[in-house]
């Protein structure tokens, strides 16, 4: 439980995570993680760890999952020589392209993966979460893909700001429940799924879409966006004739940047960087940099950086992205940044949406907001390095997010 | 007598009478600040043992009561320091034995070095902490035994034999067998096989065994007789004082009188 990490406990635990020690037998990365839940969803843990155990990497599992993946969802996806941001930044940038995964974002890959395990654990339904609402859309297109009924809970701020995804979860057959308890945003909906999957936890299965959470969701998540990096490895290598000198990806709960770093963990040339979101700047409540500006402490079942006032509360955070709009982070990220393996820091509310605006006009992609932050910190990466060779997790697409940007970016110009 | 035995002796002493004990639950400073104090010594009066809530912002298992009292409370300022500096500073404390139920994280920014030497000079004889299981809980359980302060284990219907035992062997205080899964404050009937359960609770353990969760009616805790040592009383208790009514009364009127 006690957090103080010095330079040498830092290198060793770089060594164990390089070595693939983490998770240890108890959920922990280093001192993150574990597993903080009421005591009736211990034994629904257990089996969906033994679940885990037992499926996750038995080849029927691995080949099912990866012609889901291909036939149904698009995968691989492409790699992006982002031609005209390389001239503009004086770099050579390379895009990752899951917003041209189905449904629009990486969140599917998670989907599918949890969809297939839930099948095999014989659960009767699933209960899912959503932020930004991609990764309800993801759980209901699995859903229905593997006939399973579908609940989503969606915190009431959410529903309103990313409309378009309520109405697609509801067209692929889901159940959308407006939170209106805690913050109404991502907290809140987790919350209330937990609420939900507590009721229940033999007949539900609970699909958490981040890289948060109790074990093994951290790294049965991880697992399974670890499809980001690996694909992105070998098609950068082959494309461009060598790794990246960054891989930059933006950080909410963790999961496009867990996928994508994780596979370059032991690329020692590869610096890895996380974009938080600032927000609208530095102070309590103001942005969602969970990294920057948290302190360790347990939410919602695990041990990691949390934003949280000196007894304990943990607070509500802005974003102008819902699916960066979290108080934690995945306990993998909180570990990385105690190793200094991943540099994280952060991009505000304005930066975004000016990398965003850039984005859309310099290579014709209109990228989510949320991945609008790793663009942000690519382009202070690539002013400080020129000529650098920089690798981007283009998370999502933007096409969800046309009620804020009309508030935003076009405003007065509709 | 060491405070985490002044519970089981609290709710053993009630027991023998006949009836399960009653084991109170409030949010402190709901629905008034001002009026913890009051609130606190009527319950006091009318129960065996009071658990008083720790307000936190993430109450995941907890229903639509506990959320609202605990949300509320926040509002006014309510914290785990504002809770220990004022049963502190009261002229005589309730004889029911105090417990605070808390999740992890406020006790985490506390600080678990200073937090039992606090509790126990503010007079409480142990803690529940709800999203604790107990694989991760030795750290807070050795604090806490430092000072003789109970760790209250929940058991509940999905718990398997095994784990049961164990859980029931680790337990000091009372062992709160959660009567369903869910969060609090469902109502619920009490079918044979939640007695059969707190039964198969009661063979194994050590100590008192309480239901909690959805308990409400005297004719819940009646049913209850002889297959649990006390009740816990919680969403309804918490309803009766955002109304205004009298807890004493509806505490006693669990009783059956």
């Amino acid at each position: 439980m006690s957090y103080a990490i010095d330079p040498g406990q830092a290198k060793a635990l770089l060594e164990m995570e390089q070595r693939g020690s983490f998770p240890d037998p108890r959920g922990r990365f280093g001192p993150f993680g574990g597993r903080y839940v009421p005591e009736t969803l211990v034994p629904a843990l257990d089996r969906l760890e033994d679940g885990v155990r037992r499926y996750l990497h038995a080849p029927e599992f691995q080949q099912e999952f990866s012609s889901e993946l291909h036939s149904w969802a698009g995968r691989p996806t492409p790699l992006t020589h982002a031609r005209e941001l390389s001239r503009r930044w004086g770099a050579d940038v390379w895009l990752k392209r899951e917003d041209l995964a189905h449904t629009g974002a990486h969140k599917i890959n998670n989907a599918i993966g949890q969809a297939l395990l839930a099948k095999r654990l014989g659960a009767k339904r699933i209960v899912a979460e959503t932020g930004a609402g991609q990764h309800g859309v993801a759980s209901a297109a699995a859903c229905a893909r593997f006939g399973m009924p579908c609940v989503v809970y969606m915190g009431a701020v959410d529903t309103e700001r990313q409309a378009p995804n309520v109405g697609r979860m509801k067209l692929l057959g889901a159940e959308v429940i407006p939170v209106t308890s805690g913050d109404q945003t991502l907290r809140a909906a987790i919350d209330e799924a937990l609420r939900d999957w507590v009721s229940d936890p033999a007949g539900t299965y609970y699909l958490l879409g981040s890289a948060v959470g109790p074990h093994p969701y951290p790294y049965l998540v991880r697992e399974l966006q670890s499809v980001i990096g690996k694909e992105s490895r070998q098609q950068i290598v082959e494309r461009a004739g060598g790794l990246p000198d960054v891989a930059v990806a933006c950080v909410g709960g963790g999961s496009n940047a867990i996928g994508l770093f994780h596979p370059f963990i032991n690329d020692a040339t590869v610096a890895l960087l996380g974009i938080e979101a600032g927000g609208r700047g530095p102070g309590l409540g103001d942005n969602s940099a969970t990294l920057s500006f948290g302190r360790p402490g347990v939410l919602q079942g695990c041990y990691t950086m949390i934003l949280q006032d000196d007894d304990g509360q943990v607070q509500e955070t802005h974003s102008v992205s819902a699916g960066l709009d979290y108080s934690g982070v995945g306990p993998e990220h909180a570990l990385l940044m105690a190793t200094g393996r991943v540099t994280y820091l952060q991009a505000t509310d304005d930066e975004a949406l000016d990398a965003l605006a850039e984005c859309c006009r310099a290579e014709g992609i209109l990228p989510a907001i949320e991945t609008a932050h790793a663009f942000a910190g690519a382009r202070r990466w690539a002013r400080d390095n020129p000529g650098g060779r920089i690798l981007i997790g283009l998370s999502g697409r933007g096409d969800k997010d046309m009620p804020t940007l009309q508030k935003t970016l076009l405003r007065g110009k509709l | 007598m060491q405070p985490h035995e002044t519970i089981a002796h609290a709710i053993a002493a009630a027991a023998r009478k006949g009836a399960p004990a009653i084991v109170a639950f409030l949010t402190a400073g709901f629905p008034r600040k001002q009026d913890f104090a009051a609130q606190l010594a009527a319950i006091g009066e009318a129960a065996d043992v009071v658990e008083i809530g720790v307000p936190f912002s993430d109450p995941m298992a907890d229903g639509m009561t506990i959320q609202r009292s605990s949300h509320a409370a926040l509002q006014q300022g309510i914290s785990l320091q504002w809770i220990l500096d004022t049963l502190s500073e009261l002229p005589t404390r309730p004889s029911a034995p105090l417990l605070l139920m808390s999740y992890l994280n406020p006790l985490l920014a506390y600080g678990l070095d200073r937090l039992p030497g606090a509790a126990h000079a503010a007079g409480i004889a142990g803690f529940i902490v709800p999203d604790l299981p107990f694989e991760e809980s030795d750290e807070l359980r050795t604090a806490l035994e430092s000072e003789g302060l109970a760790l209250v284990q929940m058991v509940t219907p999905v718990t398997p034999a095994t784990r049961l035992a164990m859980l029931c062997q680790s337990a000091r205080g009372f062992v709160y067998a959660v009567t369903m899964t869910g969060t609090t404050g469902k109502s619920v009937a009490v079918p044979d096989d939640v007695l059969d359960y707190m039964d198969r609770v009661r063979a194994i353990s050590p100590v008192p065994v309480c239901a909690g969760f959805g308990i409400r009616s005297a004719e819940q805790v009646e049913r209850m007789a002889g297959h649990v040592d006390g009740v816990v009383v919680g969403s309804a208790l918490v309803e009766v004082l955002e109304r205004g009514d009298d807890p004493a009364s509806f505490l006693r009127g669990l009783r059956g009188g």
